[in-house]
């Protein structure tokens, strides 16, 4: 039976597990109508309700914890990855990977967020939450690139940038701050594509570019669900309401003209089918790139700054 | 037995009580002296005392870091569209309207340019008793704006921040104001002009990860709190205590991030001087 299912999912997962049950006696007994009738029905089911989930469910695919990862990527759709670690100043920070890697014929710099899949790896990856020498090592991998023109694609998956003590006595806020202003002039192509969770500055903090793509059940804005509950409904209980408030989905950025693309997951999310997903994932990434490739690096750091020029809506 | 108990062990209990006493008088937060009105606005709101720098908003920078009506406004009428069609408790648009009329501000900022002793220079400063001095999309913009006059002026830019962070009630639209303002600082500083941040209490969140922290020379006021995420929330992280004058001024010029700390009735002075040595002509 399929571990991590979450609540909307029970009714798949039940007529599923009934199907499975009914299996083991199709031997003994005539039930093939039965069990086609049935797998239609579960087909009907699944369709019926991944394809009209509610703001917050998509926050709880978003943050599915089988869904592919920045690495997971990286090894399905590059070859011959090296990665590169430290921001040459402090430490290395896990909760950011990158380095250099081939693409079909296109060598790209990746780097992305990275959570962990167990308690450990989860420790080690610091929940996806980076410091700031995780920044500061994505600067450093794409200054590095410039200087070779080599493009970048971000991958963002963060809950948020981590609130330690140590990450302000290093300087959180200057560490992202510095990457927006270094990431809004770079001269090579950025590609972003939010593959999980796009909370906040910790996003951000890698998130500037020529095309900010987001697969189809992931989340971006400027604070989670449950930490706007809590601090405008005061209470940790309205995250379903914050969710749709603040209107964080895909569909609703693009609407919004934040990001510039959706990238279609497998019927119910990323992790039901990763080679799946990475196939599409790829395939966008090289058609996005392509279509930048052609544009003179002066043009595309105006560009970018008319891009993000453009964003919020105000009464003049 | 308690009937309340506290989850945390290591936590003490969120705020003490200040009561203020009526009309003409404010009380000292920080040593309790009790100050006229007009006292403190003679001592450009520090308290005599301590040196305690009471929070003021922008039209009192205004009053005392521009040479005598200099200072000419841009942008005077902006005001937020309310994107999301935002609602939590109250529709954002009424809480908008209710602080308008509240605090005689239209969002969070002032922008404008004016002179600092006969040095014309471009300026920014917010207003915490808007929405805590959250930055939404009119903050961004007229941020924005401004670094452009700064641009095609080719003068020099000083912003004083004072906010609680990004405007939620905005979403991403509010996020996107960090990338919008970096990115039009990154040009001014492409084509060598300066820029001066000003920290004053609180700045925190996306407005000191954007650019309250990218000046070519970044000053705060005394005991200012500066940061990233908020006390509360490290606390909650952590599980203890932050130590005395943790995310401060002082605390940030112990550890790299800010040139120096500037008493309240220096500020004008110590602008005019940097604005001097980096003046090209």
């Amino acid at each position: 039976m399929a571990k991590n299912v979450l609540d909307f999912e029970k009714p798949i997962v039940d007529l599923e597990n009934k199907i499975d049950e009914m299996r083991k006696y199709e031997g003994h007994l005539d039930i093939a109508d039965e069990i086609k009738v049935l797998e239609e029905k579960v087909n009907q089911l699944k369709y019926n309700i991944y394809e009209n989930l509610t703001r917050w469910q998509k926050v709880q695919l978003a943050r599915h914890p089988e869904r592919p990862y920045t690495l997971d990527y990286i090894y399905m759709i590059t070859e011959n990855f090296i990665e590169l670690h430290g921001d040459r100043l402090f430490k290395d920070d896990h909760a950011i990977v990158g380095g250099l890697a081939k693409i079909d014929y296109a060598k790209v710099m990746i780097i992305g967020h990275q959570k962990g899949r167990d308690t450990k790896s989860n420790l080690f990856r610091n929940f996806g939450m980076p410091n700031p020498e995780g920044y500061r090592k994505a600067l450093r991998l794409m200054k590095l690139a410039e200087k070779f023109n080599i493009p970048v694609f971000t991958m963002l998956d963060t809950p948020g940038a981590y609130p330690g003590l140590e990450a302000e006595e290093r300087g959180q806020a200057e560490a992202i701050a510095k990457n927006l202003l270094e990431m809004s002039r770079l001269k090579v192509p950025i590609i972003i594509t939010i593959i999980g969770e796009g909370a906040s500055g910790g996003a951000l903090g890698i998130g500037i570019g020529d095309r900010v793509l987001m697969l189809q059940n992931t989340w971006y804005s400027v604070i989670s669900p449950e930490s706007c509950s809590s601090i405008l409904w005061r209470s940790w209980d309205y995250k379903e309401q914050a969710a749709e408030s603040l209107k964080l989905t895909a569909e609703d950025l693009l609407e919004q003209g934040i990001i510039d693309r959706i990238i279609p997951e497998p019927l119910g999310g990323a992790h039901k089918d990763h080679h799946l997903m990475a196939d599409t994932l790829k395939k966008v990434l090289l058609e996005e790139l392509n279509s930048l490739r052609k544009i003179k690096p002066e043009k595309l750091v105006q560009n970018r700054l008319e891009k993000f020029g453009k964003m919020g809506v105000y009464v003049d | 037995m308690a009937w309340f108990k506290r989850s945390k062990e290591n936590i003490s209990p969120e705020s003490r009580k200040t009561d203020l006493p009526d009309g003409q008088w404010s009380k000292c937060e920080d040593c309790g002296e009790i100050i006229h009105n007009k006292q403190l606005e003679v001592n450009l709101w520090m308290c005599p005392k301590c040196q305690y720098h009471f929070r003021i908003g922008s039209d009192q920078y205004i009053s005392f870091i521009f040479d005598k009506n200099s200072f000419k406004e841009y942008d005077k009428k902006m005001r937020s569209g309310d994107p999301l069609e935002f609602e939590d408790t109250k529709r954002y648009k009424d809480r908008i309207n209710a602080t308008i009329k509240k605090s005689g501000l239209n969002d969070a900022i002032k922008t404008g340019v004016g002179k600092i002793e006969g040095q014309k220079a471009a300026f920014a400063c917010m207003d915490f008793g808007f929405i805590g001095g959250s930055m939404g999309s009119v903050v961004g913009e007229k941020i924005a704006r401004i670094i452009d006059v700064a641009y095609e002026d080719k003068i020099p830019l000083v912003i004083i921040s004072q906010s609680g962070g990004a405007r939620m009630m905005e979403g991403a639209f509010s996020l996107m104001q960090m990338a919008k303002t970096s990115a039009r600082l990154a040009r001014h500083a492409d084509a060598k002009l300066p820029f001066i941040s000003v920290l004053t209490d609180p700045t925190t969140g996306g407005v000191t990860a954007s650019y309250a922290m990218l000046g070519d020379v970044i000053i705060a006021e005394p005991k200012a709190l500066i940061g990233f995420a908020g006390p509360r929330v490290i606390r909650q992280t952590i599980g203890r205590d932050l130590p005395e004058g943790f995310q401060r001024s002082e605390f940030l010029l112990e550890n790299g991030f800010i040139d120096f700390i500037v008493n309240r009735k220096q500020l004008k002075e110590k602008l005019s001087h940097l604005l001097f040595y980096f003046n090209s002509n």
